[in-house]
């Protein structure tokens, strides 16, 4: 698992690349955390190259999303894989976190 | 073999129970004396309910022959849940868990945060964890299922083994559990609960043979394996799977609430007095367009996130309007007043408001909308955080104080299977006086009643039939408290005042009653495969009291929000001489037993009852007192005393299978 950032003109993109599970969740809480506590509040996760998900994965995203909203901002995904998309549906995630196509589009309507 | 006795005995329990029960409905009631005769009949029929969900649960006894090899490479954390307990006691545990052969590591889960247990934990190469700095003191902490979310969110192995701090593991027990799971819909393996500090003859009911054994056999038997809080291995994934689908239920059902509310609130800040500056009057405006907004948006099925962060985008423009204007106002003001005593401002020139003001001064805490609290209530219940809880992520359930069997529930429901192990892997120590053993079966029934009411598994989506009355069953037999008072009452009320709830006690009544009492004694005996059921027997009636108190104080707390006034369980001996007073109401029954035994012989020495109803009543009476005789040793009993050969089982007793 491998995780990296860019800060982009309203928000910042956080690539986790691999697999999402028990073992990497806590990591993904600590490096979005340490995102937003460099300033920026407006997360957008690209799940481009993540090819699995559990649902400590899952559960690392919520936490994020609470950090987010906590700061005033918030946390986006884009680009999930089908794996990660059964996850969501199968725990009715989806009905919380909507999956934007791609990153560009996750903070384009405001 | 066994099977298809249990089986054929089931059969006779159900056929005799139903034509006693039948005929007492129909052709025996005594309708003069109707207040004791209906109740009567009443408990009669709970009764014979209760042995047919028994009847049921052995019917589909499961005698498995143990696990497959387990995969080398699972990961497993051990939690060791303490709160109060000696320190001693839980490092005893602990590193016997640490000895476990199977890799893992080794958590203290200490929710009495205590210095002491760090630093034996540190000392040793334990983990050791407390609460993170989420759980601030305003929020609910949960108790131990509160202890054991926190710590699912800092640890990382794929499965968990959950030890209370006095059950001291084997080091086989990952071994002879772990392969269970390589079946992926395989979620829970419970292992029995067995105690090393009872004597043989157990005079406070510690061991549950029964459950640990036929009853849990059977419920495996419907895939409805009960977990019972420790000595269980958890697959985390299925946990974790709970918490979120458990998040994602709670936030909407928080949104829609507020959403609901949201009307009503607004209405009430249009009234009150502050409402005179137009400005105000139009946020409150942009509030009531953004939660209709929000409601369409639900109901179109759009993300909760994104309609509550819009929602609350829409709030925060309008109220940084709002501030905006007045901090304008504020800056022209300062300007004519600098305009006017311009000679006195000198060199610092004309004041300024600084620039951020806007912005700070419309942040959540300083909001104006601050003042109108019905309306802020609702714009904080309508988000994603799930702010009333310390975490999101809830994976062992909450709603009640036996955390075990709703988790073990809701995980059944979506879809997971269980396992259980019958074979004692750890060992851990009863309470040795009547006060402890009261507040912790007092505390179980409370739980078990929690969930009945909170969460009845009869309409439980998901689950299957046999797995609803498996639950069923375990709630149903904690009713027992209010039969057993009829059953009291009966005999009392015939021999004091003549008065026989059934029409008459004629060979119509024992040829029924009869072969159901005697077939219904064969089936524990059968089903129980010779093990000590008796004990069990005496306390379901014998601490009737207890079983009322936990079915009012639950239905209390859930209907009305009461506390249940819940404690921990000691671990340690309760000091003290016998305590007759927790018995108080049982003397009171057992008196009252005794005097109308006496009273009823004296009757029919001097021709005012019958010999027939009087010999009943009477055997009736002493099977009473004999049940509740236990109570007395109970009381009496001074705490275990090791006895000079070892108390552990024999390899019989603690593989009774063969597994």
């Amino acid at each position: 698992m491998e995780f990296s950032y860019e800060v982009k003109d309203s928000y910042a993109e956080v690539k986790a690349d691999g697999r999402l599970n028990m073992v990497s969740a806590p990591k993904l809480r600590e490096f979005v955390t340490d995102v937003i506590a460099g300033g920026s509040n407006r997360i957008v996760v690209n799940l481009e190259n993540t090819a699995f998900m559990d649902s400590s994965g899952l559960g690392a995203l919520i936490g994020c999303l609470k950090a987010a909203r906590q700061a005033g901002g918030d946390l986006r995904i884009a680009a999930v894989q089908p794996q990660v998309k059964m996850v969501l549906q199968l725990t009715s995630m989806d009905k919380v976190l909507t999956a934007y196509p791609s990153v560009e589009e996750a903070f384009s309507n405001d | 073999m066994t099977r298809f006795w249990t089986r054929l005995v089931v059969v006779l329990t159900v056929i005799t129970g139903v034509n006693y029960i039948a005929w007492r409905w129909m052709a025996s009631l005594n309708w003069e004396a109707w207040w004791i005769a209906l109740p009567l009949v009443i408990a009669e029929t709970y009764s014979l309910i209760d042995v047919m969900l028994f009847g049921m649960t052995v019917w589909n006894l499961k005698i498995r022959k143990g696990a497959p090899e387990p995969p080398a490479d699972a990961t497993v954390d051990v939690f060791i849940t303490t709160y109060n307990e000696d320190l001693d006691m839980v490092l005893t545990t602990a590193l016997a868990a640490q000895r476990i052969r199977h890799p893992h590591s080794t958590w203290i889960l200490d929710d009495g945060a205590r210095p002491e247990m760090k630093a034996l934990a540190e000392q040793h190469g334990l983990g050791y964890v407390t609460r993170s700095e989420d759980w601030t003191k305003d929020l609910p902490r949960h108790a131990k299922a509160g202890n054991l979310n926190n710590a699912l969110m800092q640890t990382d192995g794929e499965f968990l083994l959950i030890l209370d701090a006095d059950q001291i593991p084997e080091p086989d027990i990952l071994e002879k559990t772990l392969g269970y799971f390589n079946n992926r819909k395989v979620a829970l393996v419970q292992t029995p609960q067995y105690f090393s500090n009872v004597p043989a003859d157990d005079p406070l009911g510690s061991q549950a043979p029964l459950f640990y054994g036929p009853i849990q056999q059977g419920k495996d038997g419907w895939n409805a394996a009960f977990f019972c809080g420790s000595n269980a291995i958890l697959r985390r994934e299925a946990l974790m799977q709970l918490g979120l689908v458990g998040y994602v239920k709670e936030t909407e059902k928080s949104i829609r609430r507020a959403l609901a509310a949201s009307r009503q609130a607004i209405r009430q800040a249009r009234k009150s007095t502050d409402m005179d500056s137009p400005l105000v009057a139009q946020v409150l405006d942009e509030v009531e367009a953004a939660t209709v907004e929000a409601q369409q948006e639900l109901d179109s099925g759009m993300a909760l996130s994104e309609i509550t962060y819009r929602v609350r985008r829409r709030v925060d423009t309008a109220v940084q309007t709002l501030v905006q204007a007045d901090v304008e106002a504020l800056q022209s003001d300062l300007e004519e007043i600098a305009a006017m005593e311009l000679a006195h401002v000198g060199e610092a020139g004309v004041p300024v408001v600084a620039d951020d003001a806007v912005q700070r001064m419309s942040a959540r805490d300083w909001s104006p909308l601050g003042a109108l609290e019905s309306v802020q209530a609702v714009l904080d219940a309508l988000s994603v955080e799930r702010n009333d809880e310390a975490q999101p992520i809830m994976p062992l359930a909450t709603i009640s104080v036996t955390e075990d069997m709703a988790t073990a529930m809701r995980m059944h429901a979506m879809g997971w299977q269980s396992v259980y192990h019958h074979e004692i892997l750890a060992y851990g120590l009863a309470p040795e006086d009547l006060k402890t053993m009261l507040t912790q079966r007092l505390r179980w029934a409370q739980g078990t009643i929690q969930v009945l009411l909170r969460e009845n598994p009869l309409v439980q989506k998901g689950l299957k039939v046999g797995q609803r009355l498996m639950y069923f069953a375990t709630m149903w037999t904690y009713l027992s408290g209010f039969a057993a008072v009829i059953y009291f009452a009966a005999p009392i009320i015939y021999l004091l005042l003549g008065i026989l709830p059934v029409t008459s006690l004629s060979w119509d009544f024992f040829i029924r009653f009869i072969p159901f009492m005697v077939v219904n004694q064969l089936l524990f005996a059968v089903a129980g495969r010779g093990i000590p059921t008796w004990r069990g027997q005496q306390y379901s009636l014998a601490l009737f009291p207890t079983w009322i108190k936990a079915c009012t104080t639950a239905a209390r707390n859930v209907w009305f929000g009461r506390p249940l006034g819940f404690a921990v369980t000691p671990k340690a001996r309760q000091s003290g001489g016998p305590s007759w007073s927790l018995i108080q109401p049982q003397i009171v029954v057992s008196i009252l037993l005794a005097v109308a035994a006496v009273v009823g012989i004296v009757r029919l020495a001097t021709g005012l009852a019958e010999p027939l109803g009087t010999l009943v009543n009477v055997a009736w009476v002493i099977f009473d007192l004999v049940v509740m005789s236990i109570l007395v040793r109970a009381v009496l009993y001074k705490g275990f005393e090791p006895p000079a050969e070892s108390a552990e089982p024999t390899q019989s007793e603690r593989n009774p299978d063969g597994v």
